[in-house]
């Protein structure tokens, strides 16, 4: 009888070269350096993070035009907590709230809609970050306001989908990928057969993967036993919450309110059909076209790295940055004040300081 | 970006209030006897040492589970003193009022101040009160200070820290946090936590009582266990590395920090602290810390060790290992 | 991304329900699973059950967090 470590030190030995997964959910970057799992790896198992942090693929002008929005005299802006001290270009919601400016943290969209039933005299407006995940939330929102006439309710929206993030990843090359640790709830959401076009296509091996430490080794085994074998499958770790085809009233949600288009990721440029915007029957909820809000031009502070981080072509370790200017009392780029950044894991977790 | 205003993370007992203090405070008030910045001062008069304390209470919720604001802010002060080995004797009281308060529930806390204050064999011997117009405070804010005559032969602070000491905590952990926070409108969750809010003379008198050389204590109020060892880490230039087997969390603290996405080493205790002693003589204080009511679940939580200098570690679970961070200070519900 | 945790059904109205965490207790929208019944566990997110658990799912994932050093857990 073999330990899960030792599986996975047995199949490392067996495959012999340097291999390196990639996990794409910050939850899953998160859990990989709170437990300290990154330590039991062997010396050939290279675990990397890519851009699965929504708040770290969010531009810059994005927070801008938040900024903007609060600081209206008729808008509450309604945020989950992540957002609250993610550096814009010379401000965050963090210090406009202390300025004054209407900025409530909210737990779920439907807060932010009571909020503006509360509220019915000023703008509500709820900042719409996040992936599969979150996206059927906020669809439900707004498909609730549309149905209750609650027409003070509005998202700003940057929701961003996965696949073709991942496949540009895989294009681009500059980052050797034996594997993809696919995000766990994303999944529950879309259904595992989503990511088979990128073993069929690139042959790369994917496997799904839950939040314990314990599902993260045993997909770390299973990705390696599929190098061994020279196989690129789709293989469930997280069978207790992902199933082939996943939550179907939830992806109706997504295509009555959403529709793909072609989204910036910070540090990454344009995915096309990466990102969703809301649909025109939908357009009075849009804050973007309701309210008409400026997205000004996103430029990254001078220095900042995050880009080549959240592409896996860094680690925060290589940023000159790291832990000097930039750490997380005070931030300079989103890798670092995001609570999934993967900057912020390294600083809090494993090491303070650029090599 | 620069910070030209008062966040409200400036206010939670993290990383923003150590700027706060090291930026602004310390070089204006710059003095040996507040140097240690421990959580009271030490003055000396007549030979004898005294600790001394001020702290204000800000809570909302006026009145939550397993407690109220006037008997936080006496816990609070008594608990600063009992951290330095002094016995609680004298404190004063400053209330802001705010206009409108009713005085049913002014009363209410004010024998909730006498109760407690009484029981742990303090007095209250001078105040002040103030009123400020409706809206400008939250119901009311205390302030207290607190006189205490140590009772220790040795001082008490990070400075008297070693390597090979243990680290010894008394009980479950973020039981004040999220007793208090379910009581807040804006976050909407309920729980049956009960505030752990308790004066700790007794259990401290106790562990003196063993005679064991104590180096340092604690209370982990305000950013919880995490500020309080990166603190004394750093303060004492010495590895901290705790077990986070051996954490004593509870199942409904636990499910209430995965419900909100919170670390529940970094939430607010009232009742809590850890000491540090010589690794030898360990299990003499465990054993006195048992046989107290406010002690009951204490354990062993880490020890002090050369390395990492400066830093808290902790060897999880699954048998790796992590850094602790001092909390930045505000704890936001978040979906990532 | 997805901080998604599971939760048990204490109490059902329609499309919200009352779902408990160890004795957290909070209000969420269960219009996206089907049929939430009292008493079954569902994975929650951002206020919204996403998921729900078997019975032989929940034991699976206490049996996964019972486990402590992992270097000693059987494979």
């Amino acid at each position: 009888m073999k330990t899960l470590v030792q599986a996975i030190e047995e199949r490392a030995r067996r495959v012999g070269r340097d291999v390196q997964f990639m996990e794409v959910c910050g939850t899953h970057t998160m859990v990989a350096f709170r437990t300290g799992l990154r330590q039991l790896l062997p010396a050939n198992v290279r675990l990397i993070s890519g851009p699965g942090c929504p708040v770290c693929v969010t531009d810059v002008n994005y927070i801008d035009a938040a900024v903007e929005l609060c600081r209206r005299p008729d808008v509450i802006v309604a945020t989950f907590g992540d957002l609250l001290r993610v550096p814009g270009s010379d401000s965050s919601l963090e210090r406009e709230r202390a300025a004054g400016a209407n900025v409530r943290v909210v737990y779920s969209p439907t807060d932010a809609l009571a909020l503006a039933q509360e509220c019915p005299s000023k703008h509500v407006v709820f900042l719409g970050v996040g992936f599969e995940t979150t996206a059927p939330t906020v669809a439900w929102s707004i498909c609730c306001a549309a149905r209750d006439g609650i027409d003070n309710y509005f998202v700003l929206c940057a929701h961003k989908t996965m696949p073709r993030a991942m496949e540009a990843l895989v294009k681009d090359q500059q980052v050797k990928i034996d594997g993809f640790i696919c995000p766990g709830h994303v999944s529950v959401i879309t259904g595992a057969a989503m990511y088979r076009f990128i073993c069929e296509q690139y042959k790369i091996p994917c496997v799904v993967s839950g939040f314990e430490a314990w599902d993260m080794l045993k997909a770390i085994t299973l990705l390696l036993q599929q190098v061994l074998d020279s196989r690129a499958e789709v293989e469930v770790e997280y069978s207790r919450s992902v199933t082939e085809h996943g939550n179907a009233a939830a992806q109706r949600l997504i295509s009555e309110v959403f529709e793909p288009y072609d989204a910036s990721w910070r540090g990454i440029g344009t995915i096309p059909q990466s990102g969703l915007a809301i649909r025109p029957q939908y357009a009075r909820f849009d804050a973007a076209r309701a309210l008409t809000v400026r997205f000004g031009e996103a430029h990254v502070p001078p220095g900042c790295r995050c880009g080549d981080v959240l592409r896996g072509v860094l680690t925060p370790l290589e940023c000159k940055l790291f832990g000097r200017t930039c750490a997380p009392v005070h931030p300079i780029g989103p890798c670092m004040v995001s609570s999934e950044g993967v900057c912020a894991a390294y600083y809090k977790y494993e090491k303070r300081v650029a090599a | 970006m620069k910070r030209d205003r008062i966040l409200l993370a400036h206010g939670g007992g993290g990383s923003l209030t150590r700027e706060l203090i090291t930026e602004l405070f310390e070089p204006e008030f710059d003095n040996p006897v507040l140097k240690p910045l421990e959580d009271s001062a030490v003055l000396v008069m007549s030979g004898k040492g005294y600790a001394f304390t001020t702290d204000s209470y800000v809570v909302k919720p006026c009145f939550f589970p397993g407690g109220d604001i006037g008997k936080l802010a006496v816990c609070g002060t008594v608990n600063d003193l009992a951290m330095q080995g002094a016995q609680p004797c004298w404190l004063s009281l400053s209330f802001i009022l705010e206009e409108g308060l009713p005085l049913t529930d002014l009363r209410r806390i004010v024998q909730s101040i006498g109760r407690t204050a009484r029981g742990v064999g303090a007095e209250i011997v001078t105040g002040d009160t103030k009123v400020v117009e409706r809206g400008k405070c939250e119901g009311l804010y205390i302030n207290t200070a607190g006189l205490g005559r140590i009772q220790t032969p040795n001082r008490w602070g990070a400075a008297a820290v070693k390597v090979g000491d243990a680290v010894l905590l008394n009980g479950f952990l973020g039981e004040h946090g999220i007793a208090v926070m379910s009581q807040r409108e804006g976050i909407a969750f309920s729980t049956s936590v009960v505030s752990d809010c308790a004066p700790l003379w007794p259990l401290v008198k106790a562990i003196l009582d063993t005679g064991v050389e104590i180096h340092a204590m604690r209370d982990l109020t305000r950013g919880g266990l995490a500020a309080a060892v990166s603190d004394i880490a750093e303060a004492a230039g010495v590895g901290i590395r705790l077990d986070e087997a051996a954490m004593p969390i509870g199942r409904e603290v636990r499910g209430a920090c995965d419900l909100l996405g919170l670390d529940p080493l970094a939430i607010a205790n009232e009742g809590k602290f850890i000491a540090f002693c010589p690794g030898a003589d360990v299990e003499r204080v465990l054993a006195a810390m048992k046989q107290h009511p406010l002690g009951k679940e204490a354990r062993i939580i880490g020890e002090v060790t050369a390395d990492p200098k400066g830093m808290a570690l902790m060897r999880t679970t699954i048998g790796g290992e992590r850094i602790i961070d001092m909390p930045t200070g505000e704890n936001l519900p978040r979906i990532c | 991304m997805c901080l998604a945790i599971p939760a048990k059904i204490v109490e059902l109205n329609g499309t919200t329900a009352t779902i408990s965490v160890d004795g957290a207790l909070r209000e969420v929208n269960v219009s996206l699973v089907e049929e939430p019944r009292l008493g079954d566990y569902v994975l929650i997110h951002a206020g919204f059950a996403i998921h729900k658990w078997d019975e032989s799912e929940v034991k699976e994932l206490e049996a996964i967090r019972a486990a402590t050093d992992l270097r000693e857990v059987l494979v």
